[in-house]
Order: C-alpha cells, then structure tokens, then sequence
C-alpha cells in the first residue's frame, strides 16, 4: 500500500503534471511533424535525425548571433533559433524528398540513415560549438536561451495551481499545440488537407483526380520536417537552456514516431497522447524501485504504442488506420 | 467549334519492346457513343490512357474540339473535358462519395463546405437519374455504386468526353441497362462517349459506331446499324470465328460431387449459403447462375474447404467409388483429392498471381510442394509456362516477363490457365472468362469441354446467361443463397433463368 500511495503521491503532484508536459512537447513537435509527412505516403523514419538537425540549427544560428555582438537581444536570438532550426530540417527533409521521391529510393533506407546522418551532425556541430566557447557542457546561448524559457507573464504568477499548471511554460508550448490543432483542422477542412490525405491513400487515385503527386510529398515532408525540427529546438532552448548535451535527446525522436501511431495518425490526439507519453517517460523516477527495474518502466510509451496497435487492428475501423499508401513509391507509368 | 469532340492522327506508344499502340487514327463526334473493340492486348486501354494523361503519346497528334492538344498529366485532360472511368476504380476507400468527388478540385474557398457541395452534386444526380448516397463511404459501397461515384466524378469536373473502360464487366445485367440508361442521357445532352467491352450484344445495343483495333493496330470504324457480332468479331480476330459453343453430349457420367443441405455463415455473419443440395456429376458441366454475391463464392470455397459450413459435401472418388465428407477437412487434402478450384477475383494480381515474378514462378505456387529435391524444380513450371503461353495466346515477350507488366486478359490467361493445368477431378472455376476476349473466351470454354470429356465435372459459374445457357448440361439458379432451381440447360431459356434469379425457389 504504501508504494501505491508512494506513486500516487508523486503523480498527482503538479511538478509532475509541469515535467510530463516538458517532456511532451517535442514529442508533439515531431508527431505532427510525421504525421503530416506520412499523410502524403511517405513514411519518414529519419524524423529523430530531422528533430537533431532542428536542434542544432537553432543552437547555430543563436550561436552565430550571440557570439556575433557585444550585448544579445533575447528577441533577435530567438529569431536567429527558430530560423536556424528550420533551415537545418528542412534540409534534412529535402534530402528524403529528393532521395524517396524524385529518386524512388527505398523510404525506409533513407530515412535510417537521415537520421543517423542527423544525429552525427548535431553531436559533430555541437561539441564544436562548446569547444569554442570553452565551457565544454555549459550554456553556450545564455541570453536567447532564457529568452526561451519566459514563462506567460501574470497568469503564471497570480492563479495559483491553475497557473502553475497552465501558464507557466514558454511559448514554444503553446505553439506546438496550436500548430497541432491547425493541422488537424487543415487535415480534415481544407481542400488542400482532402487532397494531401487522397495522396497517401492512394498516389494513383490522386493522380487520376489531377493532383500533382510530387508537389504534395515534397512539400507535406518538407512542411512536416520543419514542424518536427521545432521539437529539437525545444529541446535545447527551453528544456536545456541553450546548450547542447551529446545524444541529450536521446531517444525521443523514435518516441515521436511511437506517437503518430499511438495517435492514430490524428494530430488533436497527440496532444494529449504526447502528456501522457512525457508522463511515462519519466514514470520511473517516481517509483521507489531499485535502478534496474526502473529501466523497465522507461519502455512503458512503446509497450502502450504496441497495446494501441494491437486494439486499433483488432477494432479494423477504416479510418484508424495508417494512409494506405504509406511507404510506397508513385511512378505514373508503371504498369 | 468542330463537330468532332476528339481526333487521334498517327498515335504510337511504345513500353520498352512492346508495341502497345501503332499509328492510329480515329474520331468520336459530339452526341455520338463510340465503341472501341479489340482483344486483350490490343492496346484499347493504353490509347484511352494517352487521352487521360496517364501515358504520353511517343508519336502521333490529339486533336480537341478540332483544335491539336499536348496531354502531359490528368490536370490536362481534366482542363480539355475528357474524363475517364478506369477498369480499376481510382478511388480513396476511406473517404465519403461526396469526398471523391471533389477530390482535387480547386473550390471558391479552400475551406471544403459539404453541404453546398453535396447540394451541387445532388443537382447533377437528378439531371442524368443516377442512384447515389453521397454520404456513404467508398469501402461499404458495391461496385455498381463505385461505378457510379467515377462517373458523376467526371461530370461534375465537367468532362464532355467520357471514357469507360469495361464498364460492364462486373455489373449484373439489371445494373447494365441503368448504366446504359443514363449514358443515353449523357449522349442527348451532348456529350461524346467512349465504351470499351468485350460484349457484342452491349456494343450494338448501346453505340452509333464501332472502331475496331487488333494487336495496337488500327483495323477500322464502321457503323452499328450495318454490323451484325459475326462481322464485328471476324475484323477483331482477323479470321472466320464460330460463334457456337460445342456441347458434347454427356456420357459415362457418374456421380462425384453431393452436397445435402449446406449452410454457411460468411465472415460477415451473413448466411450466405442456406440449405443448398445439388449433385455435380462428372462428364457434366453444372453451371451456376445468379445475381453477384448469391453465395457462389462461399459455395464454392466450402466445398474447397476454404470456408466452414453446416450440412455435408460427399465427394465421390471415381477411381475407387469411395465416398468421402469433404466438410471439416483442410484445403490442402481437398485439393490433393483432386478437387481444384480456379476462383478469378475482381483483383486479379491481388489474390491469384504474384505481380513481380514471371509466369514460371506463378507457376511454381502451386507446385513447389511436388519433387524430393530440396531445389525447387524448374523444368516443370518452364514447360507448363510455355503451354499456357502457347495455347491461351498470352501476349507477353518472354514467360519470365513480370505478369504484372501485363495486360488485364493476359494475366488473367495466366492464372486460369494454371488452375486447369492441375488435371483435377473435380474443376470449379467462377467467372473463368470476366474481362476476356471473345478468341480467348473461346479458348477457354473449349479446356472447359476438354475437361469435361475426360470424365471431369466441371462446376461453372459464370455471368453471360447466353454462355451459361450455350455450354452448361445443367443450371442451378441462386437466389440469396438458396437454389431457387435447377434446369436442363437445352431446354431452359433465359427469361427463366432471370426470373429464378431474382425471386426465392418457392420448394424450399
């Protein structure tokens, strides 16, 4: 009894609500990020490396600037990041596109190795980084960094627990989840949303009905990478403070691919599914077990992904299932 | 304006060392329907593709409304008003009809209004009489309704050419004549209609003339009203065709197959098969008629012991006379038995051939058990290739030719070709010639005959009442998944048949 109330305790605690949402947040990046990606058909398994490169970059183009005048404006860093971060992924998004779809390589290839290729790059560029600076795992972007990390003000402040557990993030939070929201009502109201989810369906249907198949993979994985690179960039500016760690982001990107899944391709339902992932995935820390049976409880995200899969293909309902053109390639021609 | 909606000069197209299309010419003129006949393989749908803009044309010109066009994309021809109805449904399963009919539209706003849209196509449904829930979604609809989302699609994309690619093939002869129906509306409105079908009798019913290719050549256009299915056929074929199906007298028969009051209950939970008993007797052809989804297809797995059942299914072994239950027992004794099922199923790729290998590897499916080697055997599966390739004419550059790079007859001569070649005792085929030509239909009724010869009882179901009528010593009508009757097949005619498969057997 008194484990379970050990547990209970720490759950229900809003320190645990406050980091299960922190650690949500890139995870809802990168699942709407994928999820628009794979809408198109293409399933893009090097989101993890896109999310490092998304990472990285806004490290780089805060870096750049800060290290570039005398006294930094939080605001113009915060700028440089997110411009920085979205370059570099949707670099990375370009490479699957060029590779998948001009190209016809084999997705799941590619998209492997994009995301080792990613994460080298993040690691090569950020252990450069803190060894210019010379404080080797210290802040190397102080002030964008905290620019990042500033939390709503008043309401965060005067509302009590309903601030705490509401307001009291920076904006990188909210926006995460309004660009979920909007991608779920372009996904489902917009002729250009009915038109992406025809893609994935079916490429040749698509095509017959006059939709320019490679214009819609190329800019869905772009669109979607980018979206997905702003989970990296969280990760470093607000969840780090504007440094890098090697691998610190760890296995979080293959974590925001289990949430597609989880969310059954459905944006609105990562958002919450990426709290209840963020709370699973630091579930271990609140239960009085020996270290090696808290590793146990670090899989608990992907063994409710395979519980969801398993209920989701036993329920056979058409529409929770993957686009059905996911991972094919589109050749007009073939025969 | 031209009084010609479309005009092909010289259109060739080639895929790597096949010849699909070479120099053809031909013209329909607005308020005309024009059939376009040819055999499997005679390039019909590779031409109407270059008027979608699936393919482009390697030589030749396209001329629109009297004007010369460049098709590069379906946007193209979209934009030109040709629309076309593919074999395959170009369909999103889970969207709604409404949903695919807008499907790549560019609207007045991009955020999508379904009940101004569904209003819009509403209008265009009550104009031509087409029946269609707008709200239903692809996957739970027949094909007939498919059917009809593809075409009202077009329409409403305001397609005044319309290209329909055997549109009957898999409609039941009532849904036939409302299709025709409303193409008749479509032709006094003004609109230019290609069909293309292997029916003889659809294409004198229904078009004002007939352009006729063979082997991706041009042969020529005449009118309907001077052409009779003899003429039609010998420009197809080339040569003198008998349109007669023989039918050997029956001898020697003996009984083989006995079923006693069958029921099975479908995937579905339906009772698709209810209290059925017949006897197939070998050196007879039992064919089976009856509206789509009566039960032929759990019929015929039940006794193939691909799908449970309630009842008994007796086989009788004509080498021994021994009785054995057929029901309980799994599908690779069956089948060992000598009972061989040859199913053709809408997709033909999907369920009967692997679409990347050759026709020896699709050969070897069924084979691979036999020989102690643990090689595969290869010679087998070579010789029996070059047979079927020989003897059902399969168009193909060599067997080890992906069957997927195949036209739709040819992969389906393949496949059928296969399943006769097992020398069964017992051979069930269903709709054994869907989509075929009339050379390659023939060929086929004739294995069919061969079988029966040699003592075989052959179980046919089928879709041409005429062919069931011409080539069957017995019909057994289902209706709802009971038999409604069972006729001698020289005597019965088909206004019998057609009533008996619409309405409940009253003995039952």
């Amino acid at each position: 009894m008194s484990f379970l109330w050990a547990v209970f305790k720490g759950i229900f605690s809003v320190t645990f609500v406050q980091k299960a949402i922190t650690q949500g947040i890139p995870l809802l990046f990168g699942a709407t990020g994928e999820i628009v990606t794979e809408k198109s058909g293409n399933l893009n398994l090097g989101t993890p490396g896109i999310m490092y490169m998304g990472a990285i970059g806004g490290l780089a183009g805060a870096f750049l600037y800060e290290t570039g005048t005398e006294a930094p404006n939080g605001l113009i860093g915060i700028l440089c990041a997110i411009l920085g971060s979205l370059l570099f992924s949707l670099a990375g998004a370009l490479i699957y596109s060029v590779l998948t779809v001009t190209l016809r390589a084999n997705q799941n290839v590619t998209g492997l190795a994009l995301t080792t290729f990613g994460v080298g790059l993040g690691n090569f560029l950020g252990g450069s980084f803190s060894k210019i600076t010379g404080t080797a795992g210290q802040i190397t972007v102080y002030t964008t960094g905290q620019t990042f990390r500033t939390r709503i003000p008043f309401l965060s402040d005067h509302l009590g627990i309903v601030g705490d557990l509401l307001f009291s993030y920076g904006f990188l939070t909210y926006l995460a989840i309004v660009i979920a929201l909007l991608a779920s009502w372009f996904l489902t109201r917009t002729r250009i949303g009915l038109n992406l989810r025809a893609v994935g369906e079916n490429a040749a249907a698509a095509d017959a009905a006059s939709i320019n198949v490679t214009r819609y993979k190329y800019l869905a994985t772009c669109i979607g990478g980018m979206i997905s690179g702003l989970g990296g960039l969280y990760f470093v500016m607000e969840y780090l403070g504007g440094t890098w760690q090697n691998n610190g982001f760890g296995d979080r990107g293959w974590l925001a691919v289990a949430l597609v899944i989880f969310a059954l391709w459905k944006p609105a339902r990562a958002i919450w599914g990426s709290i209840l992932f963020g709370g699973l995935y630091i579930l271990f820390a609140y239960v009085p077990l020996s270290q090696s049976m808290q590793e146990i409880f670090k899989m608990l995200p992907y063994v409710v992904t395979i519980l969801v899969l398993v209920i989701s293909s036993l329920r056979n309902k058409k529409e929770n299932q993957p686009p059905a053109g996911l991972g094919l390639p589109y050749f007009r021609e073939e025969r | 304006m031209s009084e010609n909606a479309i005009e092909l000069k010289g259109i060739c197209k080639y895929f790597g060392k096949v010849t699909a299309n070479d120099n053809i010419s031909l013209t329909v003129k607005k308020g005309e329907i024009l059939s376009l006949l040819g055999e499997n393989g005679s390039g019909k749908t590779t031409l109407m593709n270059m008027l979608s803009g699936i393919y482009f044309p390697d030589k030749g010109q396209i001329l629109v409304d009297g004007e010369e066009v460049t098709i590069r994309s379906p946007k193209d021809a979209y934009r030109l008003g040709i629309g076309m109805i593919h074999q395959h449904f170009k369909l999103i399963d889970i969207f709604t009809a409404a949903e695919n009919i807008i499907l790549g539209q560019e609207g007045q706003s991009q955020i999508i209004n379904l009940k101004a849209v569904t209003a819009d196509i509403e209008k265009l449904i009550h104009r031509y009489g087409f029946q269609l829930d707008l709200n239903k979604k692809i996957y739970d609809m027949s094909v007939s309704e498919k059917q009809t989302v593809e075409i009202v699609k077009m329409l409403y994309r305001g397609a005044n050419l319309l290209i329909l690619d055997e549109p009957t093939a898999v409609l039941t002869p009532q849904e036939t004549e409302h299709l025709f129906g409303v193409l008749r509306n479509m032709k006094q409105d003004g609109k230019a209609i290609i069909i293309i079908t292997h029916k003889l009798h659809e294409v004198l019913s229904i078009s004002d003339r007939v352009s006729i290719l063979r082997k991706g050549a041009y042969i020529g256009t005449v009118e309907t009203k001077d052409a009779t299915e003899q003429s039609l056929t010998e420009m197809m074929v080339g040569e003198k065709v008998s349109l007669n199906i023989d039918r050997p007298t029956p001898h020697n028969t003996r009984k083989c197959l006995e079923v006693k009051h069958l029921t099975c209950i479908n995937k579905y939970g339906v009772k698709a098969v209810d209290n059925v008993s017949f006897t197939a007797l070998g050196g007879e052809i039992l064919g089976i008629a009856g509206i789509a989804g009566s039960g032929q297809k759990e019929l015929l797995e039940a006794i193939a012991g691909l799908q449970e059942g309630d009842g008994s299914i007796l086989f009788t072994d004509p080498a021994t006379g021994e009785e054995e239950e057929l029901l309980g027992k799994d599908p690779l004794e069956i089948k060992k038995m000598g009972v061989s099922l040859a199913f053709v199923p809408e997709d033909r790729l999907g369920m009967g051939l692997v679409g990347d290998m050759g026709m020896p590897g699709n050969m070897m499916i069924r084979s691979y058990r036999n020989g102690k080697s643990a090689l595969l055997e290869q010679r087998g599966p070579r010789q029996l290739s070059e047979k079927v390739k020989e003897e059902l004419e399969v168009v193909t550059p060599s067997i080890s030719y992906p069957v997927r790079r195949l036209s739709g007859g040819n992969v389906q001569k393949v496949l059928v070709g296969r399943e006769i070649s097992n020398s069964p005792k017992l051979l069930m085929t269903a709709y054994a010639v869907r989509g075929l030509d009339i050379n390659t239909s023939y060929a086929i009724y004739h294995l069919l005959n061969e079988q029966k010869e040699k003592g075989v009882a052959v179980v046919y179901v089928g879709e041409d009442l005429d062919v069931l009528l011409e080539l069957s010593d017995r019909i057994l009508v289902l209706c709802g998944g009971r038999v409604s009757g069972i006729l001698d097949a020289r005597t019965a005619t088909k206004e019998a048949i057609g009533l008996l498969m619409t309405k409940h057997g009253e003995e039952n």
